[in-house]
């Protein structure tokens, strides 16, 4: 053991994260102000959100029920009777101040997520404290106005789940499987659109280190200001690191805040003024206790919408022409599996539906940095430009270019074909006068293939390809330059 | 159960109320006398009871996600200490300053 | 020391019962402009005629009155029917939210603040024709129980300003007992409209927790409080209140329950009522004159044909304590919102902390700054099991004894509001002299029941109270009641 090792070979990391979600309702949790993203500043608020006097909060129906989905989906146990409890600190965003959240008396306990499977087969799973609801603060901007911070409080009141897990997370790896599968399943029951740009999901760490095969835990920190999952993990190792060497030293980690800065790669203490927070959490008196009848918990249940395992096995039974690599990629997000299906079935040809999903699709989403539900092409046009191909209507080559038209303009895939002439051309004449063209414009290459060069054939037939913009019918070229040579 | 000087400066700074030495002093026995009257609670055996309240035994009720707000029949304009572009403006803090913001 | 300030006599409108001004407004005999003038001319005289001011309301504007009185009457000529309050005046504590008229608690740290939106139970008012004619005075967030804790300076008791008019809601009360106005609106929290009533010989109703929507009442504790009514008379208040009782739905503690023809409660006999005389309320060291009154009171009940039955509610010994731990830790929550930031005072102070502080400090009151600090304390780590949890605690073994006193046949309690008839201005140097004046009252605050003042009788000429206590949501019995002892006791009842 020397200082020079990597702090990994004599210290565990040992990491629990808190994770909030923000619920995709379209009113607030305690009063009905859009939580539409964007707008001007304060524009979405009203006297309960800006906190003025005399306001009451009503809870909001759907920001429960797409909670009680959440924390079922996690496998949480879901509590008949919770209750809303007042976390009392100052900030200039938080109108009352006090944050409305739940303490003592969450909404669920208990539930996991499988991240992964150990090399013998079993499972890695983490093991889950609490999912809760909570009010979401405004926005302090700090940069906008000479001294003076700006606060905008369209996003107070906003409606979020926090979900706290054990620390049952081993490293920095272990923590962005467990954020992505956590951001899978949530995607999948739709309560959230899980974007860490638009800040619906937003993660803090609690991070210790402590001697390979000792079972204590060592004393943890907390970063905060998390906005990536890379960061995550970057922050994570970082923190890691610091916590190693203040062991190596003989030293003792304090427990405190710090603050994770993406640009420069390191984690800070926060700036403490008290010496301790004192939240002097007490129940809120303006809400009697959130009491949920089973049977609506039980229907929320049978309505759960298909989770990603199931959704896996499933697709290794129904499409078992598809390899497991290519399912996993269709699994991976709801929206990708959703689409795939759609294509599959109006297609009846599942294989060719996949590859699309695995290749071009992602391509065109990357080369205008989109997601799939902003892509012009819609799945029965996809289905239809498949069909098309397998009908011997179109090429695959001209398939290619037809469809990067329709992401272009959403038209469907024959008028494109239509329009662009790539309708295959199985007509001799024209394909023959396509093959004269080629000759002419390459006659060291006829003059080889015509001498008996056969191995030419292929280059000669994309050249024909080529020219015809991809309508021409491969095999009938092949056919065509065959004959020329006596065959 | 007594409050010290260093209870008042602790529960004054929670509650962001500024006290000068002079009132924290007279707070500290202010605030004993009429703790020493609440002495008497824990003689009370409350073993086994709830600590809620028998009354509002009702449930929350549950509002539909759905509009509108309650309105302002004034803009925020016209009460806000400090505003400008339509954000509230209080003196500037830096991004960090305070870890109690959660 | 008699203070007393001779009031300018009523008359014409002013002197009618409001339900019989709203039956004169909605015949067409009444404009509805001039009680409204009547209301504001009576307030300004009596301002004139005592050098100091009885202080009892804050806020007035006579053209913003006139609009309402000319909209009520507009309303009458369209043919839409009259409302059950239309063309009453009506005077607001100034902790419920009005968008005409500032709304400041009584405290600096609101000091021009006119909300952009109304309380329910304003909103209820204007839509049953009411004209809400001034906000009163009270104590700075309805803390205290005279109405000398105003950062507008202290009311006082119009039967004798030298007195303090109780409180928190003094203003109310004092409008009533003044003649500005049959129906004021108050809050309670602890007492704060029973007890007033009291001082000033007037009725004071707390209805049940929930039945009147709290949404634009500014909180102070909110498990606790609830706007009350005031009325010149039994009726005055049952008609107050039916307008403002129900359902709403912006209240989450709001009751989704009907609500009963109060004013339809009348009745004259009394038999097979059993009324519960709590011998926790009348401890040996109570002042006999009080006792001597309410002893008068339970022989007029007797004789309506009520059974008096002796009870005990054991644990009513400790609702002080209880209450000024639960009152004040709800209030140093409710009180965090006013910081400067969005509305209100805002001082500067060394970057955002010094604001925080230079404008809390300086913007709340002492006894407001006491009770905030109080609270924090019952609710920071280490504490919170000792004082708020053990309070609530007690506070439901408080609940219990109502709820078995209600369970073994009693229908309602009697006892006195208060132990002393109004006190003089600066008696209470002591805060917890003055928590002790709620004693009767914060029990019926404790365990959410319903309850209601009535003046008995006077002791060197000043108004005593009686204390009505029903089951939740029967506040139809407790006017029942309350009207059957009001007629028994007729002109006794203000001698």
């Amino acid at each position: 053991m020397t200082a020079s090792s990597p702090p990994g070979d004599r210290y565990e990391m040992v990491v629990g994260l808190e994770v909030h979600v923000q619920l995709a309702t379209a009113t607030k949790i305690f009063c009905r102000c859009s939580t539409r993203f964007g707008g001007a500043p304060n524009a979405n608020t009203c006297p309960v959100c800006l906190g003025l006097p005399g306001a009451l909060p009503v809870i909001n129906q759907h920001a429960v029920g797409l909670a009680v989905r959440a924390a079922q989906a996690l496998d949480c146990t879901v509590r008949p009777s919770s209750a809303f409890a007042r976390k009392n600190y100052f900030y200039p965003d938080l109108p009352k101040g006090y944050q409305i959240s739940q303490f003592d008396q969450p909404l669920a306990v208990g539930g996991c997520v499988t991240i992964g499977t150990r090399p013998d087969g079993s499972p890695v799973v983490v093991n889950l404290t609490r999912v809760h609801l909570e009010e979401d603060a405004g926005k302090s901007i700090h940069d906008r106005y000479p001294g003076a911070t700006a606060v905008d409080l369209n996003r107070a009141g906003v409606p979020l789940i926090e979900i706290v897990s054990e620390p049952d997370i081993r490293g920095s790896a272990e923590a962005e499987a467990y954020l992505t599968v956590l951001k899978r399943i949530l995607e999948y029951v739709a309560v959230s659109d899980v974007s860490m740009e638009r800040g619906s999901l937003r993660v803090d760490a609690n991070v210790s280190a402590r001697i390979r095969g000792e079972s204590a835990l060592g004393t943890k920190t907390e970063i905060k200001n998390l906005n990536s999952f890379s960061g995550v993990v970057r922050a994570l190792e970082a923190e890691f690191a610091r916590q190693c060497a203040v062991l190596d030293a003989g030293g003792r980690v304090e427990q405190q805040t710090m603050i994770w800065d993406s640009a420069s790669g390191r984690v800070s203490p926060a700036r403490s003024k008290e010496a301790s927070h004192d939240y002097r959490y007490f129940p809120d008196p303006d809400l009697p206790p959130l009491v949920l009848h089973l049977e609506w918990i039980d229907e929320i249940k049978r309505a759960m919408p298909e989770l990603p395992e199931a959704r896996r096995e499933r697709y290794r039974t129904e499409y078992a022409m598809i390899g497991a690599s290519i399912v996993e990629r269709l699994v991976a997000s709801r929206a990708v599996g959703d689409y795939f299906e759609q294509v599959a079935r109006q297609s009846a040809d599942p294989k060719a539906a996949a590859n699309w999903l695995t290749t071009e699709v992602p391509a065109a989403l990357n080369a205008s940095s989109s997601s799939l539900d902003q892509l012009a092409v819609r799945p029965a046009d996809l289905a239809q430009l498949i069909t098309l191909v397998n009908s011997g209507v179109v090429s695959h080559t001209a398939a290619k270019q037809i469809f990067a038209t329709m992401v272009a303009t959403g038209d469907p895939p024959r008028r494109v074909a239509e329009r662009d002439g790539l309708l295959k051309v199985s007509d001799d004449d024209r394909l023959a006068a396509w093959i004269d063209e080629v000759l002419a414009a390459s006659p060291e290459e006829a003059a080889r293939y015509l001498g008996g060069e056969q191995r030419l054939q292929g280059v000669l037939v994309g050249q024909v390809m080529k020219r015809s913009n991809g309508s021409a019918d491969p095999k009938r070229v092949n056919q065509l330059l065959a004959a020329r040579i006596g065959r | 159960m007594a409050v010290t000087i260093d209870d008042v400066r602790h529960i004054a700074a929670l509650a962001r109320l500024g006290v000068d030495d002079a009132r924290a002093a007279s707070l500290v026995s202010e605030l004993n006398t009429i703790l020493a009257h609440m002495d008497v609670l824990s003689t009370v055996d409350t073993s086994g009871l709830d600590a809620v309240a028998g009354i509002g035994a009702f449930a929350a009720p549950l509002g539909a996600d759905l509009g509108p707000p309650i309105p302002l029949v004034r803009p925020i304009e016209s009460f806000a200490p400090q505003e400008r572009d339509g954000f509230f403006l209080v003196p500037r803090l830096s991004t960090h300053e305070d870890p109690e913001a959660a | 020391m008699n203070g007393s300030a001779a009031l300018p006599p009523e008359s014409g409108a002013g002197a009618l019962s409001a339900g019989e001004l709203r039956d004169a407004v909605a015949r067409g005999d009444v404009d509805p402009a001039a009680p409204v003038r009547a209301a504001l001319e009576r307030a300004a005289a009596i301002a004139a005629c005592d050098r100091s001011g009885l202080n009892i309301l804050l806020y007035t504007d006579a053209d913003d009155a006139r609009d309402q009185a000319s909209a009520v009457a507009e309303r009458g000529r369209r043919g839409a029917a009259p409302g059950p309050l239309a063309g009453v005046p009506v005077v607001l504590k100034d902790n419920i939210a009005t968008i005409t008229l500032p709304t400041t608690c009584g405290s600096r740290i609101l000091d021009g603040y006119v909300s952009p939106y109304d309380a329910s139970a304003a909103a209820r008012l204007r839509d049953a024709g009411a004209v809400i004619v001034a906000k009163s005075n009270m104590d700075e967030f309805a803390m205290g129980s005279s109405t000398e804790h105003s950062a507008y300076g202290a009311a006082r008791n119009p039967l004798d300003s030298a007195r303090v008019p109780g409180g928190s809601s003094g203003g109310s009360a004092a409008a009533v007992a003044a003649g500005l106005v049959r129906i004021a609106l108050g809050s309670e929290t602890g007492g704060s409209v029973r007890q007033p009533a009291a001082f000033c010989g007037v009725v004071g109703v707390k209805p049940t927790y929930g039945r009147v929507s709290r949404f634009g009442l500014v909180a102070f504790a909110s498990s606790l409080d609830q706007i009350g009514v005031f009325g010149r008379t039994v009726d005055d208040a049952a008609l107050g209140l039916q307008v403002i009782a129900g359902h709403d739905p912006l209240d989450s503690t709001s009751a989704a329950l009907p609500v009963p023809d109060y004013r339809g409660a009348v009745r004259g006999a009394m038999t097979g009522v059993v009324i519960g005389r709590p011998r926790e309320y009348f401890p040996d060291d109570l002042d006999p004159r009080v006792r001597a009154r309410c002893d008068a009171a339970f022989d007029a009940l007797a004789g309506l044909g009520a059974e008096i039955r002796d009870v005990s509610l054991p644990h009513s010994r400790l609702a002080i304590e209880a209450y000024y731990i639960i009152a004040p830790a709800e209030a140093s929550s409710n009180l965090a919102r006013f910081d400067g930031v969005r509305y209100g005072l805002r001082l500067e102070g060394d970057g955002l902390r010094g604001m925080y502080e230079a404008t809390r400090s300086r913007g709340f009151g002492g006894e407001v700054t006491r009770r905030i600090l109080l609270g924090t304390y019952v609710l920071s780590a280490g504490y919170y099991d000792a004082y708020y949890r053990k309070a609530q605690q007690v506070r439901g073994l408080i609940a219990r004894d109502f709820a078995r006193a209600f369970g073994d046949g009693v229908h309602l309690l009697f006892t006195p509001t208060t132990p002393t008839p109004a006190f003089a201005l600066g008696a209470c140097a002591e805060p917890y002299d003055m928590y002790l004046s709620d004693v009767f009252t914060c029990t019926a605050n404790l365990a959410g029941v319903p309850a209601l003042s009535l003046p008995i009788g006077r002791v060197d000429g000043l108004p005593v109270g009686g204390q009505l206590i029903a089951p939740h949501f029967d506040e139809r019995q407790l006017f029942a009641a309350a009207f059957a002892l009001e007629r028994a006791l007729g002109a006794a009842a203000h001698r």
